[in-house]
């Protein structure tokens, strides 16, 4: 019995922070984040890594691991800040594929960091603002909004009776919407009669699509949140207040406390759900609900406290302390807010209708 | 990620259930801890390894290696069989493991076997009205008086000080000494001439801790674990397995199912509580908690078993592990409203009462065995290394 990370799996994490830290630093994202450099760029870095083609099968140009290292990844990619498409184009996207079959040519694409997946599921969690797609005789109408990893190739659509289409970008009207995290590039899509391809029509699919995008999101909340315990730790090392480090104050270590405290045994579950997603099915969906609901309390939480320790360095575009908090804020909406995640858990465990 | 135990141990998790299949008649429910039928259950299970497992055979124990993954399994079966794992208590789950590490091999002898039989009942008295969470500032004295140590002081909130044959004790033998320097830790008989203990009711009405006053109380001087003057190294062995045995996972989640039902057969208007999405939402979160604590514990075992590091995962554990269950048992609670604070005889009563009987008891946890200001402060310090308090100026040495 091993309840952890392989030692393959702790290298993998070890090389994919330092190239992180190394190359996509916080005064990239800062960019990045501004429009003054693309994204596009370390999306290809990581292509080369093997990031995108971390779930897609050996036959078809990946690596063909499981969706536990994808969640290591995620993790890696929240702890730096990291702007990619990795939800949509390493994760959600060849997960539909996978699940649809006989869809090998783009799963290789996606792969190969070639093809981009943008994922337009949001109005099967929670349809807002009268949005909603329909399909009826291969084509989508309605309006998508808040799609993830907007500006992509192609988009992962869910309609009205949980089916999953693909459509192409040029096929359709969208536009980008403002958020306010700027390193996730989120977009509404207007379909009218738009050309889709059918990849399924079993909720299970679009269900199994979600948990693991829920996963990976609960991992990079895990990711993000750690880091401002890090930063907020070393802070309070280091500045001096009263002639006294104010890390030695109570009143800032245990708010450094409640936060590991908290944070810690998010680590175990964080791990479950990603190896449940793939080993344990009868768990999986049960799983990956808490997973993201407790992640965005507890990531709250933490982006929160963390700020709070670096006083009115916190608050600053300085430190950029704040890319982190707007991340983990992203994450907490995105695939379904906790309230809603945690009334999914109930129904999956028939305690409501 | 490898959740398998192998062929090996569900080859154990057979044999347990098998036992338990053939002896669960004999197991006692509740009842006094001294009756027959406790204590041969008690023997028993000692005799097939279920408890007293890694204790060795010389000592009265069972005698196995110690393997956390086999005790692992057996408390898991003992707990969804919902049959007694046999006696606990701070003699056997805090002064044993300690007699192993430090005691004298004739203490061993002496002490072992009796303990973990259950006839031979410990309390534990190291709390004292000017020592508590600063427990090295504790004034009990010992003075060696020929072959016999002079006990004097005070003790309090001891646990099942009344019901003890015993008391492992923590006092001052050294006045002079820095003030971790300067403690013993000793055994005696809770009825030598000399002790006196008085109860003291606490808020759930029951009278389980005690004062425990010591006038010249005589004590042989071998009755000494370890040296004179290492005291605190030696109640610090203790307090490392008190804090590991808190938070049992199989409870918690033992308790979010009393929690499930009692919200399916509770009703307000007529609906039943489960279908009231403020109160199911809450009942989500606790389990998203104890979810999170149960593989944190998953964690904290493997890491053991494959020596890896887990230490600020296990640091986490008492802090996390008493308070979520102390919002668990509020919920069960809320979910009954006013029928919620029904104690003692009412015709409305739930469950025996012991929603409100562990929603008290479980601050009783947060506070006892390191208050959670403690956890936070051990957490902050040793887990993320944070610097200390700076330490004021002694104003005790300088007033005594
Ligand atoms: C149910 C129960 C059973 C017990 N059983 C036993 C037993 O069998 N034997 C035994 O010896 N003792 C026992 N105790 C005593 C227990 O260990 C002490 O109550 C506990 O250590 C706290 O000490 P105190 O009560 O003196 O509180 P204090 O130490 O006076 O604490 C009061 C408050 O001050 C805070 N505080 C104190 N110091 C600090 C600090 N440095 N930083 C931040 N906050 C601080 C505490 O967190 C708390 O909130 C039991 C207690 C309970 C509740």
């Amino acid at each position: 019995m091993d309840f952890g990370l392989s030692e393959e799996q702790t290298l993998f994490q070890d090389t994919l922070n330092a190239f992180l830290a190394e190359q996509v630093g916080l005064e990239r994202v800062r960019r990045i984040a501004a429009g003054e450099e693309s994204a596009s760029a370390v999306w290809a870095e990581l292509a080369e890594l093997g990031v995108c083609a971390l779930l897609a099968p050996e036959a078809h140009g990946g690596v063909g691991l499981k969706p536990l290292d994808a969640a290591i990844a995620a993790e890696c990619l929240g702890h730096h800040a990291t702007p990619s498409p990795f939800l949509g184009s390493a994760v959600m996207g060849p997960t539909a594929l996978l699940l649809a079959g006989g869809q090998g040519e783009r799963l290789e694409r996606l792969a190969a960091g070639d093809l981009r997946m943008g994922i337009a599921l949001g109005e099967a969690i929670a349809a807002r603002a009268e949005a909603g797609v329909r399909a009826s005789d291969g084509k989508l109408n309605g309006k998508a909004l808040y799609v993830l990893d907007y500006g992509a190739d192609e988009y992962l659509v869910a309609d009205s009776n949980r089916g999953l289409h693909l459509v192409c970008a040029s096929d359709l009207e969208h536009r980008p919407l403002a958020t306010v995290e700027k390193t996730r590039p989120t977009g509404e899509l207007v379909f009218n009669d738009c050309p889709a391809i059918p990849l399924s029509t079993d909720p299970a699919h679009l269900q199994a699509v979600l948990d693991a995008g829920r996963v990976m999101l609960a991992a990079d909340t895990l990711g993000a949140a750690q880091n401002m315990l890090d930063q907020a730790v070393a802070y309070a090392k280091e500045r001096e207040q009263f002639n006294r480090p104010i890390g030695s104050f109570q009143a800032v270590k245990h708010m450094c406390a409640e936060m590991a405290a908290h944070l810690e045994p998010c680590r175990a579950l964080v791990w479950y759900a990603g190896h449940a997603l793939s080993e344990v099915p009868e768990e999986a969906h049960l799983t990956a609900c808490h997973a993201k609901a407790h992640l965005a309390e507890v990531g709250t939480f933490v982006a929160r406290t963390a700020t709070e320790v670096h006083g009115g360095m916190g608050f600053t575009d300085l430190l950029g302390l704040h890319y982190w908090f707007k991340r983990i804020g992203f994450n907490r909406q995105a695939l379904g807010a906790p309230e809603l995640v945690r009334e999914e858990a109930a129904r999956a465990q028939q305690l409501a209708a | 990620m490898d959740l398998s135990y192998g062929a090996e141990y569900e080859a154990i998790r057979t044999e347990v259930r098998d036992f338990i299949s053939a002896h669960r008649d004999q197991a006692p429910k509740g009842g006094n801890m001294r009756s027959k039928a406790v204590l041969d259950w008690q023997k028993l299970l000692i005799e097939h390894g279920y408890a007293a497992r890694t204790i060795p055979e010389a000592y009265g124990g069972f005698g196995a290696e110690p393997d956390v993954l086999a005790s692992r399994i057996i408390a898991e079966e003992f707990a969804n069989a919902q049959v007694s794992q046999g006696l606990g208590g701070q003699g056997i789950s805090m002064l044993v493991p300690t007699l192993l590490e430090v005691g004298s091999e004739e203490q061993k002898q002496t002490f072992i076997r009796p303990t973990i039989h259950g006839e031979m009942v410990w309390c534990q008295g190291y709390s004292e009205p000017g020592a508590g969470s600063d427990l090295a500032s504790l004034r009990t004295a010992a003075v060696l008086d020929g072959d016999e140590w002079v006990v004097n002081g005070q003790k309090i909130w001891t646990s099942t000080a009344h019901l003890a044959d015993w008391i492992f004790c923590l006092v001052r033998t050294e006045p002079d000494a820095p003030k971790h320097q300067g403690i013993s830790f000793l055994l005696f008989r809770m009825d030598t001439p000399g002790i006196e203990i008085r109860p003291l009711v606490d808020m759930t009405g029951a009278a389980n801790f005690n004062e425990v006053f010591f006038t010249d109380v005589r004590v042989p001087k071998q009755q000494i674990v370890g040296t004179r003057g290492e005291g605190w190294q030696v109640a610090n062995a203790i307090l490392r397995h008190e804090r590991d045995s808190l938070g049992d996972p199989n409870i918690m989640l033992s308790r979010l199912n009393a929690l499930i039902k009692l919200m399916h057969s509770e009703t307000i208007d007529g609906r039943r509580v489960i279908d009231l999405p403020a109160y199911r939402d809450r009942l989500m979160r606790i389990q998203g908690r104890v979810m999170a604590l149960g593989f944190n514990d998953m964690r904290i075992l493997s890491a053991r078993i494959n020596q890896k590091d887990a230490s600020l995962a296990r640091m986490v554990v008492k802090l996390q592990g008493t308070e979520l269950r102390h919002e668990l048992e509020q919920l069960g609670i809320d979910a009954m409203g006013e029928l919620g604070l029904a104690y003692g005889k009412n015709p409305y009563l739930r469950d025996h009462g012991n929603w409100q009987t562990h929603y008290m008891y479980y601050l009783g946890l947060i506070i006892g065995g390191g208050t959670s200001q403690i956890q936070k402060n051990i957490i902050s310090e040793r887990g993320l290394g944070l610097p200390r308090e700076p330490k004021v100026a002694a104003k005790a040495a300088a007033t005594a």
